[in-house]
């Protein structure tokens, strides 16, 4: 693999963890359990499709292909897509809405702070932007997995049940296959170890305010950055694609 | 043949459509105004937040007001970094902001309310530091909401960043 197609589809693998994340939250969008978290998790969705955006902007760029971001993120199928299988997982409750907010956001902000000393200097920039957004989302995502662990015992039991359930979906976040080894020989991309350390600290801090049991390491559900999805994606691309698919090149 | 100075006082007219109290210079996210010698202005901005939806409408707005007051051609580059700052808001702009109802940001050094602290914010309507956070988001990316605690009155205020 040439040097410019693992830029590619390593842009993309970040630019798809947005993207996904982002449609799932917009999918609250007048269905927040109150006013102030309608407009929360809008507002998280615009920063992750705003970041998206500069991201498959690049890609298409490096890509060299005239593929812009709306090619790329409408004109792809499932198998094309290379985010991790956390993002794809359904909103259930609000106690999983948060926590696979908060599982992703104890990863992209560590990675987003190690990204902005990446040699790729674009990427760099995205992420210098990202930093300060993500900073916000970890205290959102946190404040409330605290607020529910630590809240009622039904509340602690369903945001016990939703790490138990997503937290399989956690290693895919830290997979560094060669194409990334590749990446981080030439400073563009940070070493997931060191990601996957500051990860572990955010996580153990909080679930230790949230009296929440951290789940064992067991099984991981990976595979999603080589194209390999659980069944949701597909009904998501379905959905977000059909207007570009149904009417092609159609613009607002 | 406009100067570069005639630019400057052509964008103090172009608002930030969500915030019309303030134009695109007081908000900070001009970084660079050149004038080619053919005439052709470039003018480069930053965007707020990522995902604003207000960046584009503001390069579309630029380019209007520009156009319409005679420069013969006119781009707008986009410019990711330095990312943009709250401390790029320039005292009038941040006065304005309190004027029309928004608490300005504080200083990004004050980025007390990331480290679990709450900063001190003043109510725009009547002035009291007696105010809580109701949520770190609000009506637009660059918001949260906040409430006093005299006045009772709900406010948005621009967040640090």
């Amino acid at each position: 693999m040439s040097h410019q197609d693992a830029l590619f589809t390593y842009t993309l693998r970040q630019a798809d963890d947005l993207l996904i994340l982002s449609h799932r939250l917009s999918e609250w969008c007048g269905h927040g359990p109150v006013l102030e978290e309608d407009i929360a998790l809008t507002n998280r969705a615009l920063d992750h499709i705003g970041e998206a955006r500069n991201l498959y902007m690049y890609a298409g760029q490096v890509e060299g292909k005239g593929r812009d971001e709306d090619a790329l993120a409408y004109l792809r199928n499932e198998r094309q897509f290379v985010n991790t299988k956390l993002v794809e997982q359904p909103n259930g409750d609000y106690a999983h809405t948060i926590v696979r907010s908060f599982l992703f956001d104890a990863y992209h902000l560590p990675l987003a702070e190690a990204l902005t000393k990446s040699t790729d200097a674009q990427l760099a920039a995205i992420a210098a932007k990202a930093v300060k957004e993500a900073q916000y989302h970890v205290k959102h995502s946190s404040d409330w997995l605290i607020r529910f662990g630590d809240g009622t015992e039904e509340s602690h039991r369903r945001a016990q049940e939703a790490l138990d359930n997503l937290w399989t979906y956690t290693g895919d976040l830290f997979v560094m296959d060669e194409l990334h080894q590749d990446l981080v020989k030439a400073g563009i991309a940070p070493d997931l170890t060191k990601i996957k350390a500051a990860f572990d600290a955010t996580v153990d801090k909080v679930l230790a305010e949230a009296t929440l049991k951290r789940p064992a390491d067991g099984f991981m559900a990976t595979g999603g950055r080589q194209g390999k999805h659980s069944e949701h994606l597909g009904f998501i691309l379905a959905e977000m694609q059909y207007l570009q698919r149904a009417y092609p090149g159609a613009e607002w | 043949m406009i100067t570069k100075d005639r630019i400057l006082e052509l964008l103090d007219y172009v608002k930030d459509p969500e915030i019309p109290a303030i134009n695109v210079l007081e908000l900070g996210v001009v970084r660079q105004v050149e004038v080619e010698p053919d005439g052709k202005a470039i003018i480069t901005i930053t965007p707020t937040y990522t995902g604003c939806p207000a960046m584009d409408v503001m390069a579309a707005d630029i380019r209007k007001e520009l156009l319409e007051a005679g420069v013969p051609a006119v781009e707008v580059r986009m410019s990711l970094s330095p990312a943009w700052t709250t401390d790029w808001i320039t005292e009038t702009g941040k006065r304005k902001l309190k004027e029309y109802g928004i608490a300005p940001p504080e200083k990004t050094a004050d980025i007390r309310a990331l480290k679990g602290e709450q900063p001190v914010v003043t109510c725009p309507q009547c002035g009291s530091t007696n105010t809580v956070m109701l949520s770190a988001f609000g009506s637009t990316a660059c918001k949260a909401l906040w409430k006093c605690n005299d006045c009772l009155e709900p406010f948005d205020q621009f967040k640090c960043l």
